[in-house]
């Protein structure tokens, strides 16, 4: 049993047995069951095969699982060493998409790095909520109060989400720009700066407007009144709420869904599949899934109250809302609330460099439950 | 100290972050509340809508075509029918390449570059699933070699639809009709008339009982994705196929008398049951090839019928109006006795009669010197005529001939059916705004001038006559339509048109004599060899007037005349002699004389007419067949 001294930080290195023992396997259960529904899913979504999407996910979930848990070992403090190169390289990979990426669905989004395809953009969603932490764990309570202290934080957030911006990809910009913006609250910042940013944002929304791509306009537009034009940029929209709505309390079945297997849907397989679940299993099977997403946030939220160290709570809670920024905003965006943006949903969308991003990401979530009382010093060189 | 004020401060921020985590996890809970929410509207509050959505998103319901109902005449034999069209189709997705697969093709059916050219363009306009026609009616050989080669032909299949087959082809062409494509007018919302494959009635018995040979349509729930290609048959309702159509057309005798009228120009016949009205013959000739309408008529096909100055396309039984000649001469001997002429009063005939500065001809240049009204009718004698003509006046002629028929449509079932015309006071004052003037009664009277009939009307007329004086009018189906449905004909008894039995008496013996007697007209043409023999009256009328040049000179022969100036030779008769059962009238345009070119034919016609009731005496003794089952 680790002795804690009496303000409640250790220095004392854990045992890799001691490691395991605190992972909180409740969670990881969790993540198994959501991911689970994505099997189920992907498999329906090959007509009822594990080719070619059900059986690639599970493996690639299997790796993944296993990352997870390796990294969940990880010390802490190493990600608070690791944060500046690992933020560095994942602006760099920003920029080499930029200049070399495959152009995929309109928009530079992958990296072929040969034996794996990365995006960057998942990669960056971590690494700028560990430099962010890192930044406002090593500055106290008053330093937040002074403006001036902040703009090295928003620096470190508008780079990469620029960036990502320009592949471009809105969905994830905005998740990330959500993700710091929920870390600046949780550091301290005063409310009265965001309602300040807020409305600085509300009066540069016609420069963004002028900013953003045709297809991009269009989808905001159409979002707006869908039924304006059903058979071109409304129908994706149109066609989700139809699968949906047709799934009903109890859904068609597995396999049963007419409006995805008779590709009524775009893209069942990743952005759309809440929406097959959704027919499929109706609004029994998607509350099933809302309900284990709630399990995981709530499970997030107890790791970011238990941590004793700034950089563990802010890590814990920009990690997590990242993820569930993520999910509600693609179901949000299936069931007609917010523009189709291309969002995945977590952990049941079909992608393999998602998948592992994910769960490398749970890992260090997973990392600062099991570190949750190692002292971080104020800068990683002391 | 700095440790505590750290202390201290580690635990103001600890505290700050526990209350904005409790905000954050409210907030977070809050908007997964909103997505349960829509959820809930989307999928319990209006889940039926999307469901009802979901269904016409994926069902698409298809139209089947009800089989045509055939069209038969009274025996039973098919006039019209469907026929299996086999047509060789190519579906481009299946084929590797649609080019490679066509060479492979002409190699058992030849396919010209035109056709190839259709075909291509056809393939890169659809979609690539749907099936492209490479060739239609196909023969039997060339679809069982397809099937032989067919893993050799990728993409490649038969198709079975359906086209309108006329057995007797033009023989019966101005009768059926023929069908065709739906004119944009034809749409009344039907979706049936929408179908590629559909044909609709468009002349004829095809046009008149379109709706009762139509059926009623089926149809066919089919799952498709949301590319439209189809996945699976969910229902299927096959409808009800078109009533058959029973007509009281003889077959054979039509396909006699269509080959007997195709060796004159242009000619028109008419056989009748005089008991009932049953129209056992309709031809006209020359005629046209109904297929070619069904499969879609060409342009200069098209125009070359429309041109062509004997009329093909039009129905001269029922359409063709033609001065009626010395056949109306019945009309005017039973007027005559009506007012009250005996049928022994005899006119001197000096070969014409003069009334004022005018001089009427007779036929008979000479004369026929003093007749009775038999003799008058038997040898024609337009004098004779005259005289009554004059002394009738025209109304009583007209209500005469009304009475049998003429003047007025007789209600066929057939489009198209003309009046002609019957002239009085009346009329030709409403016409022309002039005065009658006594001459056009003597014209009139030998059914010249102003009188036109049609052959049906001049059959009905014969019919009428015959019958004992009632009232028959003519149709050509067993079943009439009544509200909507198809029915038995009432067999009701004709009204009597109120003519004395010894003034039809009188008329019998005269058209007997024009036959038999060896004074009359048609002597040459009567029946010796027979238990039966024929009646009838010739008539000839003329299509221009003869001046006093002509007589004096001499009247030319018919083949120096050109064919349009040539008189029209007109027939009516009837068979047998003594219980009578066949009226029919001949007309041949521009043919001559009636009693050398239309008799000869009336007598061909009749005889065929009576050896075909021996011989179906002696095969099939019961009455003629019905086509038993009508739905079935």
């Amino acid at each position: 049993m680790p002795v804690h001294s009496a303000l409640g930080q250790s220095n004392k290195r854990l045992s890799l047995g001691e490691k395991l023992r605190q992972i909180t396997w409740g969670l990881a259960l969790t993540i198994l069951a959501v991911s689970s529904i994505g099997f189920v899913m992907l498999y329906s979504a090959a007509g009822g095969d594990w080719d070619p999407w059900a059986s690639r996910q599970i493996s690639r979930f299997a790796m993944g699982f296993a990352i997870m848990i390796a990294v969940a070992t990880v010390d802490i403090r190493f990600w608070m060493k690791a944060a500046y190169p690992f933020y560095a390289l994942s602006v760099v990979l920003l920029v080499a998409v930029d200049l070399m990426g495959e152009v995929g669905m309109g928009a530079q989004r992958w990296l072929d790095l040969g034996f794996v395809q990365i995006q960057p953009a998942e990669l960056a969603k971590i690494s700028i909520v560990l430099v962010i932490a890192r930044y406002f764990h090593g500055i106290n309570h008053e330093q937040i109060g002074n403006p001036l202290y902040l703009v090295w934080p928003i620096l470190l957030t508008l780079v990469p989400a620029f960036l990502i911006f320009k592949q471009p990809k809105l969905g994830t910009t905005l998740v990330v720009l959500t993700t710091t913006a929920i870390v600046f609250f949780m550091a301290g910042v005063r409310m009265w700066k965001f309602i300040l940013v807020a409305s600085a944002a509300a009066g540069a929304v016609p420069i963004a407007w002028s900013l953003l791509r045709d297809y991009q306009r269009q989808r905001v537009l159409t979002f707006l009144n869908p039924e304006s034009d059903p058979l071109g940029a409304g129908y994706h929209i149109i066609q989700s709420k139809i699968a949906l709505g047709s799934g009903g309390i109890w859904g068609k079945g597995l396999g049963g869904g007419t409006q995805s297997h008779l590709q009524f849907l775009p893209e069942k397989q990743t952005d759309f599949i809440f929406t097959m679940l959704s027919e499929e299993f109706g609004f029994v099977g998607g509350l099933v899934l809302i309900g284990l997403y709630t399990i995981i946030v709530l499970y997030g939220l107890a790791i970011a109250l238990r941590a004793r160290s700034q950089f563990g709570r802010l890590v814990a809670v920009g990690l997590l809302s990242g993820i569930y920024l993520n999910a509600l905003i693609n179901m949000a965006m299936v069931m007609g609330l917010v523009p189709v943006v291309g969002e995945p949903l977590p952990l049941v969308s079909y992608g393999g460099t998602s998948m592992l991003t994910l769960l490398f990401g749970f890992g260090i979530l997973i990392g600062v439950y099991v570190h949750r009382d190692v002292a971080v010093p104020r800068r990683s060189d002391t | 100290m700095n440790r505590l004020m750290n202390r201290d401060r580690d635990a103001a921020r600890s505290k700050l972050f526990t209350r904005r985590l409790a905000l954050l996890a409210g907030g977070k809970m809050a908007l997964f509340g909103v997505l349960v929410g829509r959820m809930y509207y989307l999928q319990v509050v209006e889940a039926d809508k999307y469901r009802t959505m979901a269904d016409d998103n994926r069902i698409n319901l298809r139209l089947l075509a009800p089989p045509r109902g055939r069209i038969v005449d009274r025996y039973g034999k098919v006039i019209a029918e469907n026929q299996l069209n086999y047509r060789v189709v190519v579906v481009a997705e299946q084929t590797g390449s649609v080019a490679a697969t066509l060479d492979a093709l002409s190699e058992i059916v030849p396919i010209s570059d035109t056709e190839r050219r259709r075909i291509l363009r056809e393939v890169s306009r659809k979609r690539r699933f749907l099936p492209v026609t490479v060739k239609d009616n196909l023969a039997w050989d060339d679809v069982s070699r397809i099937a032989v080669n067919s893993p050799d032909l990728p993409g490649v299949s038969i198709d079975v639809g359906s086209t309108r087959l006329y057995p007797f082809g033009d023989t019966t062409s101005h009768l059926i009709g023929y069908v065709a494509p739906p004119a944009e007018s034809d749409l009344t919302g039907d979706p049936l008339l929408e179908l590629p494959d559909f044909r609709i009635g468009r002349n004829g018995i095809e046009r008149v009982y379109d709706l009762a040979l139509r059926g009623r349509a089926g149809n066919t729930q089919i799952e498709v994705n949301a590319l439209g290609r189809p996945i699976r048959e969910l229902a299927r309702n096959e409808g009800e196929p078109g009533h058959d159509i029973v007509l009281t057309l003889d077959a054979a005798l039509q396909e006699f008398t269509a080959k007997r009228l195709a060796q004159e120009e242009s000619a028109a016949a008419v056989v009748m049951d005089v008991s009932n009205g049953d129209v056992l013959t309709m031809v006209s000739h020359p005629s046209y090839d109904p297929h070619e309408f069904a499969r879609g008529i060409s342009g200069p096909a098209w125009r070359a019928l429309l041109a062509n100055s004997k009329a093909p396309l039009t129905n001269k039984a029922i359409s063709g109006q033609y001065a009626p000649g010395s056949t109306y001469k019945m009309m005017v001997a039973l007027a005559a006795m009506e007012s009250g002429v005996s049928p022994d009063f005899r006119v001197n005939c000096p070969g014409h009669m003069e009334l004022g500065d005018n001089k009427f001809h007779c036929w008979k240049r000479g004369g026929h010197g003093p007749l009775d009204m038999i003799e008058a009718l038997s040898q024609s004698c337009d004098v004779y005529f005259y005289e009554m003509g004059r002394r009738l006046g025209p109304e009583r002629m007209a209500d005469m001939a009304r009475r049998f028929g003429l003047g007025a449509t007789l209600s066929i079932d057939l489009p198209g059916e003309r009046a002609g015309i019957i002239p009085t006071r009346v009329w030709k004052q409403a016409r022309t705004g002039k005065g009658w003037a006594t001459g056009e009664s003597l014209v009139a009277s030998i059914g010249q001038g102003y009188v036109l009939t049609t052959p049906l009307q001049l059959a009905t007329m014969t019919a009428r006559l015959v019958n004992g004086g009632f009232a028959v009018s003519p149709h050509l189906t067993r079943d009439i339509v009544q509200e909507r449905r198809l029915v038995e004909r009432p067999q009701g008894n004709f009204p009597s048109i109120g003519v004395p039995q010894a003034n039809l008496a009188v008329m019998l013996r005269g058209m007997r004599a024009v036959i038999n007697d060896p004074r009359g007209t048609a002597f040459r043409q009567r029946i010796v060899d027979q238990n039966w023999t024929f009646g009838g009256k010739t008539g000839t009328s003329q299509v221009r007037r003869i001046t006093e040049e002509e007589r004096r000179v001499g009247l030319r022969k018919p083949d120096q005349v050109p064919w349009r100036e040539r008189d029209h030779a007109l027939f009516v008769g009837y068979a047998p002699l003594e219980s009578p059962r066949y009226a029919v009238s001949v007309i041949v345009e521009h043919g001559g004389g009636g009693s050398a070119v239309a008799a000869p034919i009336a007598k061909e016609v009749l005889s065929e007419a009576m050896r075909l009731e021996r011989e179906r005496e002696r095969t099939r003794p019961q009455s003629p067949a019905r086509v038993a089952e009508r739905s079935g």
